[in-house]
């Protein structure tokens, strides 16, 4: 058998000490969202009463609500358009400028969101558009939409193209031949993609503040508000729900990538 | 199996004829076609007819342009210049998949996300053949290519050479009128590649299908095919029947690149009635029979297969009284190399050049074998020489 290489003294105390530094706020917001006394910051035994008055606040149960339905739609409409963008730039024609466009596309990956947000405000009072749950999700779906086209992207282009043509040679034409061995080998990606989008969706509150109107606010700049003021329970009690949500579809989504890179180790050609 | 299959399920035919041409007919008729990759010229000016029901062998060296060829042929390059006719209709333009001609990839592409079976299937799904008929069909195919017992396997659960030999199922499955064969048993054993060659040309027999086959064993070319195409760098070099090709190359470097061949550079040249005698700085003047065709001019090279050298200990026996119609060259055995069916044995002229002779190993236990730094002699008749242009 071989032998797992020990990890040293050292290498234990820096790896408790990285993740302590990670998680451990995060377990004691959850850990203190089940506190039963009002001081946030002296732990009165276990209560889920947080969580019930949560239920009663009916302003954060509808930022909640808005930004679960912004998240759901800008993540669907991000995800059909980079699926698509990944498509023209790695199947179409080579036409004039694609390397141009391919590195666009990666530009508000890099962008700050100060300015995405800024220049979205601009565009959308230009256009004299009424800001609310359409300006964010449009908004978010400029933000999202590159980042699913990339993932997209790449597992296209480790995708072996005689696949295509073999596809083709056996009767498909060429849009057939892509909805039945493409589409089902790069589908892991696009699941990932569409989780990937859904999560930064649900976490923005930058662009968000920018493009949103009054009335309408996510979850991000509800918390974002309240926390000003100072910082109640029942807040640990929504933040614990929202790292729930994060947590699961950051699970589904790393399992998707795996059986997406799983099965590309297959598709490569011998 | 039955001989009556179904031939409805070829796909629709592009070229609007009759799917199956009768044998003999000319199917493929490939006029001067080129493809260029940037400045570099792979397919240079080919031109081919093909009949129905022929078996034809591609052969040549790596990167000589076999694949970019068969990948024009089944639509997916473009040729730059020349036309492609399918019975006799121009099919350049044509779709892939409009098109009755299959081919097998030599990455084999594999669907990765299908099953051994649905692989197979997927050619006769699209083709709209009934449900019961594709499952006899794969069936047919599975046993044909011994997969037994595999059909729910993914492909990366196979061997090399089980998925090469899905991929050869899912290109038969669908009858195509021309199938495109691209190195379609290099990764199967002797023995099972020499099985799959005997189906293969059963079946291509049976069926009257016409097969274009790449390949980088030139007896399996020899085996299979009715006439052998030998490419280089981008154009036919020569095309003929296994028999011409090997005995009557039409270059030096067909001659070598067809099976092993002694080649002595010629340097002068004299008549003496029917025949030529070649002055060889290696092997002295040798005899040889006049070509047909008028030699041009050029480097002249005389060539003799190992198989066609006999070697002897005081030179032939047999036709001892025509000694002057035979070339004898005297020499010493300076390697032996031991093959089972046969030996070849390196003999280093006393003229200076080496010759090979390759002898039948006819008995089991040979007491009176040749040994290493034996003096022979090799001969060989005139006739069984060729004479070459360089
Ligand atoms: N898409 C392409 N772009 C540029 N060059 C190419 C392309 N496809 C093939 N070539 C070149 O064309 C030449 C012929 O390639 P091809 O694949 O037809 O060779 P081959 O005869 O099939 O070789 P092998 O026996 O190794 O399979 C090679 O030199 C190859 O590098
Ligand atoms: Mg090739």
């Amino acid at each position: 058998m071989r032998k797992i290489p020990r990890l040293s003294r050292f290498n234990v105390a820096s790896l408790a000490l990285g993740l302590a530094f990670l998680y451990l706020p995060i377990l004691i917001l959850v850990i203190y969202s089940f506190n039963a006394s009002r001081l946030v910051t002296v732990w009165g035994g276990w209560s889920l009463r947080w969580y019930q008055e949560l239920f009663n606040d009916r302003a954060m149960i509808e930022a909640a609500w808005m930004s679960l339905r912004v998240a759901v739609s800008s993540a669907t409409i991000a995800t059909l358009l980079g699926t698509l963008a990944a498509v023209a730039l790695s199947r179409g024609e080579r036409f004039r400028g694609r390397t141009l466009f391919s590195g666009m596309l990666y530009a508000p990956l890099v962008m700050p969101e100060v300015i995405t947000g800024l220049s979205l405000l601009l565009l959308f009072v230009a256009l004299n558009a009424e800001r609310g749950f359409w300006t964010v999700t449009i908004a978010h779906t400029t933000l999202t939409m590159c980042f699913v086209a990339v993932v997209v992207q790449s597992r296209l282009g480790s995708l072996d193209r005689s696949l295509e043509e073999a596809a083709m040679d056996l009767g498909c034409d060429p849009v057939r031949a892509f909805l039945s061995v493409t589409l089902p080998l790069i589908a892991p990606a696009i699941v990932a993609g569409w989780m990937l989008a859904f999560t930064l969706s649900l976490d923005d509150l930058v662009i968000a503040s920018f493009t949103t109107g009054p009335g309408s606010a996510t979850l991000p700049i509800r918390i974002y508000s309240e926390v000003r003021l100072g910082v109640k329970p029942e807040i640990n009690a929504i933040c614990t729900l929202v790292i729930a949500v994060i947590a699961v579809v950051i699970v589904i989504a790393s399992l998707a990538s795996k059986l997406s890179s799983s099965q590309g180790e297959s598709a490569a050609p011998l | 199996m039955t001989d009556e299959l179904p031939r409805t399920d070829t796909a629709t035919n592009a070229a609007g004829g009759d799917p199956y041409p009768a044998a003999g007919q000319p199917l493929l008729r490939i006029e001067g076609v080129a493809k260029t990759f940037g400045t570099f010229r792979a397919v240079d000016g080919v031109s081919l007819d093909i009949k129905a029901g022929e078996f034809f062998a591609l052969l040549g060296p790596s990167g000589c342009g076999k694949t970019t060829l068969l990948r024009m042929l089944a639509g997916f390059e473009a040729p730059d210049e020349g036309r492609i006719l399918l019975g006799g209709k121009d099919i350049a333009q044509a779709l892939p998949h409009e098109r009755p001609i299959n081919m097998m990839f030599q990455n084999y592409a594999l669907f990765p996300h299908l099953s051994v079976r649905d692989n197979i299937a997927f050619g006769l799904k699209r083709a709209g053949m009934p449900r019961a008929d594709i499952a006899t069909r794969v069936a047919e195919m599975v046993a044909l290519v011994k997969l037994e017992g595999l059909e729910k396997r993914k492909p990366d659960q196979l061997s090399g050479g089980q998925r090469q030999r899905v991929a050869l199922a899912r290109a038969l499955a669908r009858r195509p009128q021309l199938l495109l064969l691209d190195e379609p048993l290099a990764a199967l054993d002797k023995k099972l590649r020499e099985s799959t060659q005997g189906e293969l040309m059963e079946l291509q027999r049976r069926l009257g299908m016409t097969f274009i086959i790449v390949t980088h064993d030139q007896e399996e070319a020899m085996t299979m095919a009715s006439r052998i195409g030998v490419m280089k760098a981008g154009k036919l070099a020569q095309v003929a029947s296994p028999r011409e090709l090997y005995e009557a190359p039409r270059s030096r470097w067909i001659a070598e690149f067809v099976g092993d061949i002694n080649l002595f550079d010629g340097e002068s040249k004299l008549r003496d009635g029917h025949r030529l005698v070649i002055g060889t700085r290696d092997a002295g003047a040798l005899v040889v029979a006049e070509p047909r065709e008028p030699l041009g001019a050029g480097k002249l090279a005389v060539a003799i297969r190992p198989e066609k050298v006999k070697l002897s200990r005081r030179g032939p026996v047999s036709e001892a009284g025509r000694e002057t119609a035979i070339n004898r060259l005297d020499g010493v055995i300076a390697d032996i190399c031991y093959l089972g069916g046969t030996t070849t044995f390196k003999v280093k002229l006393d003229s200076g050049g080496m010759v090979q002779a390759s002898v039948v190993n006819s008995a089991r236990i040979d007491v009176d074998a040749y040994s290493l730094n034996q003096h022979v002699v090799a001969w060989f008749t005139p006739d069984d020489c060729v004479v070459l242009l360089s």
